[in-house]
């Protein structure tokens, strides 16, 4: 500051004496002077404007090279898209997880492989595996691995993959035994994966190629014989080969007009009846055919899924919400008027019903034995047992992990009051 | 310059009155009298709405509650090994809402969380490592759109025209913005030296729920754009989507994207588990299967009009719109049909088509009342036409199950109802 100051105070000394000295003169001669002091500012005011236009110039052309840059960094990202990248990968890697310990991986990596690699040690005969599969399996799966419902079929179906209806089993389909030995280890019974035995593994296998007639009734599966089992279907598989049958045939431009002289309709979903008389073979499972849902846009908006009909002395909105929550039993158990026995006994009537007295239901030896002491199905065994099936039941076939929600529970045991014993 | 601008706008000027008349005359509907809907006041521009704190995370207004994915209850025993379908027929654009894309479970979905979560790396890797969920999310990761297509899809159709909706003949499909790290970074990380030579390497990858669904992938599918997805649509999967982490095979069938993946195995063979070899493979009419059919190809629908979508609104015009998608890349172009496949027109694309992803076709159109056969067809960046039914029964046969991507056909009547039929 004081340095500045000490630069300045000479200038402006200087101003004063030159304006002093112009007074002087301007008195003297007044228009001359006028005019002097006009060209002067416009002398002046030129050279400020020249200054301003060069100014002008070299902050156009600041722009021009600022949009220049611009453009070029948006041509980069529009045309190439390269602010995007890959997530990168670091050669030596990036020092996450840690390192799996051994009886992790034997817990876990269970695969077998066609080679009969991942076997453990053990096995089993026929006899052993059909009274394993009788208690474990036959609920879905039937007493001689034929299906129940709509669950898969096992047994049977040779040369049947050719027909209008392939059966396909582990017998007339499965290419390797291997896959029968780690699907059921690893998944089934269905609800109680991952608890039977080696044993009781090779034991059902057994039984199953003796359902499907590939073995006689002193069969025994163990890890030593098991590759020696031959599939009928092994040589029944091709690699994907679209590629080199379909592949050529429909890269090719396709038609546009004229493509055909004439068109029918040869089929209409409205018309078609699709439910074949033995429930058949279907997409997903082993299906039977009724029922096909229609739709119109306005219909599905319109069904609220309220109950129509109410029951004396009980909230019809629990008995609806049971409704619902039975959707989940269905799957296993009926109820109605055509009700009958599935993989889980008929419902109709199961308040005040003795446990384990419906005909031709096959129990488990503890539902067996609450029927022969005469007990009978009330609010709160029924509300029990719904909570925690295997809790309540110890030894129950159903494959039912519980009904966790309290709410979901009262509502079961409203909806199964409402309906009637046939 | 000034000319330049008057000129255009009294070309304007001439062109909307031009449009404005002809629009005038052609109105279908007069109105006789006012609209109560303008002229009274409602109780919605009167009373207050809802307020900021009401709906921490929002479902879809009321007035869209049958927009809902859908189970048919014959194709399955049980409910808990079963399919639904997503509501293709009501949605538009190519992202499907988590809340209404298809489930597919095999022993039910299953509630995990990210603390129990544990992701194995073993077999013929240097170093067998387990991973966290938190050590996910601190790997680099990407973002992608792509289709997930059940090999089933449409496969109640082989036989004939069986289910009359779009949302049942091709709702096995969605289409999600998933956020996750590239598998190759994960199988580097526990080092491939050991896999030695690459070329006949498999991974086997299984989930945490009871089924496991357990399948083999080519090693070079596997290092190529395979994902462990944790995010879908910007947000967590959704239980029944594999939450907290999935496997994404972009372009492939979707049994192979295991949910609640855990396990990544590498191995020297395919293991031919359950779902590669009893199902998912493919019965040809002389009783051989196809097997190890990963890639879905080209296919597109009508998604409206359609069964569930009828024309409600008479004659005028019309949009028919559909989706198209190709396991092989890009689609390139989608030809519509009216008249059951005798002449074709090239459709508008919504946007250019991204690869496996699913691609938005419109053909604005007006329908003077006459009954349609309506048909898509798409084709992909590799040539691929999608083939007629005709097509794929004489290659297949009838009992194939998957992997049917034949042209659908639905027939329009003078009503505007719309119909699944099989067209000659």
């Amino acid at each position: 500051m004081s340095k500045s100051l000490s630069l300045f105070v000479p200038a402006l000394g200087g101003t004063v004496l030159v304006l002093g000295l112009a007074y002087g003169i301007a008195s003297r001669h007044y228009g001359q002077q006028t005019i002097t002091s006009l060209e002067t500012r416009v002398a002046q005011t030129e050279a400020s404007a020249a200054r301003a236009r060069e100014a002008a110039r070299a902050a156009a052309q600041e722009a021009a090279k600022l949009a220049a840059e611009r453009d070029a960094l948006q041509d980069v990202a529009s045309t190439s898209g390269d602010l995007t990248a890959p997530a990168p990968v670091a050669a030596a890697g990036f020092n996450l997880g840690r390192q799996a310990l051994p009886e992790e991986i034997a817990a876990w990596d269970v695969d077998v492989l066609p080679d009969g690699r991942g076997l453990p040690v053990g096995s089993g005969d026929v006899w052993t595996g059909e009274e394993v599969f009788v208690d474990k399996c036959a609920s879905c799966h039937g007493d001689f691995a034929e299906g129940r419902d709509n669950w898969p079929v096992l047994a049977g179906g040779f040369d049947t993959l050719a027909d209008e209806d392939p059966v396909k089993t582990v017998g007339s389909y499965w290419p390797h035994l291997s896959t029968a030995w780690d699907y059921i280890n690893r998944s089934m019974p269905f609800g109680e994966a991952g608890t039977l035995t080696a044993d009781e593994t090779y034991a059902i296998v057994a039984y199953l190629l003796y359902s499907n007639d590939m073995v006689d009734d002193d069969f025994v599966l163990s890890n030593e014989n098991f590759t020696d089992v031959e599939m009928y279907n092994a040589d029944g598989f091709v690699i994907d080969d679209r590629p080199a049958l379909e592949y050529p045939a429909w890269r090719t431009e396709p038609c546009m007009e004229n493509c055909k002289t004439s068109v029918e309709i040869t089929m209409r979903a409205t018309f078609l009846d699709v439910t074949p008389e033995d429930g058949g073979e279907s997409v997903m499972n082993h299906a039977s055919t009724t029922g096909t849902p229609t739709f119109s846009a306005s219909a599905a908006a319109d069904d609220d899924g309220a109950p129509t009909a109410t029951i004396d002395g009980m909230d019809p909105t629990l008995v609806a919400a049971g409704e619902g929550a039975f959707r989940q039993c269905s799957s296993c158990h009926q109820v109605g008027a055509s009700a009958r026995n599935s993989s889980g006994p008929q419902l109709n009537g199961l308040l005040g019903r003795t446990i384990g007295s419906v005909d031709g239901f096959r129990y488990s030896n503890t539902f067996g034995d609450a029927n022969a002491a005469g007990d009978v199905w009330t609010e709160e065994n029924l509300a029990a047992f719904l909570a925690d099936p295997r809790g309540a039941m110890p030894g129950t076939k159903m494959s039912f992990r519980g009904v966790r929600n309290e709410e979901d529970i009262a509502a079961l045991i409203a909806y199964l009051a409402s309906v009637e014993a046939e | 310059m000034k000319d330049i601008g008057k000129t255009s706008r009294r070309a304007f000027l001439r062109g909307t009155a031009a449009i404005a008349a002809g629009g005038v005359a052609g109105k279908a509907m007069a109105q006789e009298t006012p609209d109560p809907l303008i002229t009274e006041l409602q109780e919605w521009a009167s009373y207050l709405g809802a307020g900021v704190d009401e709906t921490p995370y929002g479902l879809p207004i009321r007035f869209e509650s049958d927009v809902v994915r859908r189970n048919v209850e014959w194709l399955t025993a049980s409910p808990i090994s079963s399919i639904n379908f997503t509501p293709i027929h009501a949605l538009d654009g190519t992202i499907t809402p988590q809340g209404c894309a298809f489930e597919r479970h095999h022993s039910g979905a299953i509630e995990l969380s990210k603390e129990d979560y544990r992701l194995m790396i073993n077999g013929l890797v240097d170093e067998p490592l387990v991973f966290t969920y938190a050590d996910l999310e601190r790997f680099p990761r990407e973002n992608h759109v792509y289709f997930c297509e059940c090999a089933a899809n449409t496969g109640m159709e082989w036989a004939g025209a069986q289910l009359n909706g779009a949302q049942f003949t091709h709702g096995m499909i969605h289409n999600m913005e998933y956020t996750g790290v590239p598998l190759r970074t994960l199988l580097n990380e526990a080092g491939l030296g050991a896999a030695g030579d690459l070329s006949d390497k498999w991974v086997y990858v299984e989930g945490a729920d009871a089924s496991s669904n357990g399948r083999s992938i080519p090693m070079e599918k596997a290092l190529d754009d395979v994902l462990v997805a944790f995010k879908a649509n910007g947000e967590a999967l959704r239980m029944e989507h594999g939450y907290p982490a999935r496997l994404v095979v972009p372009g492939w069938e979707g049994n192979l994207w295991v949910k609640w993946l855990r396990r990544v195995e590498v191995v020297d063979r395919a293991v031919e588990s359950r779902e590669e070899t009893s199902k998912y493979t493919d019965v040809y009419e002389d009783g051989t299967a196809r097997k190890w059919t990963w890639v879905m190809d080209a296919k597109s629908v009508i998604t409206s009009p359609s069964p569930q979508m009828p024309i409600t609104h008479g004659t005028g015009p019309l949009v028919i719109s559909g989706l198209a998608w190709s396991g092989h890349g890009k689609i390139t172009r989608v030809d519509v049909s009216k008249d059951g496949g005798i002449t074709w027109e090239t459709a508008r694309l919504g946007k250019q088509g991204d690869t496996k992803a699913l691609t938005r076709f419109y053909l604005d159109m007006d329908w003077d009342g006459s009954p349609m056969l309506l048909q898509s067809r798409a084709m992909d960046e590799t040539g691929y036409v999608q083939p007629t039914k005709h097509q794929l029964r004489q290659m297949r046969g009838e009992n194939a199950v998957y992997h049917n991507n034949c042209i659908q056909t639905w027939l329009v009547n003078e009503e505007g109802i719309a119909e699944n039929v099989e067209v000659s």
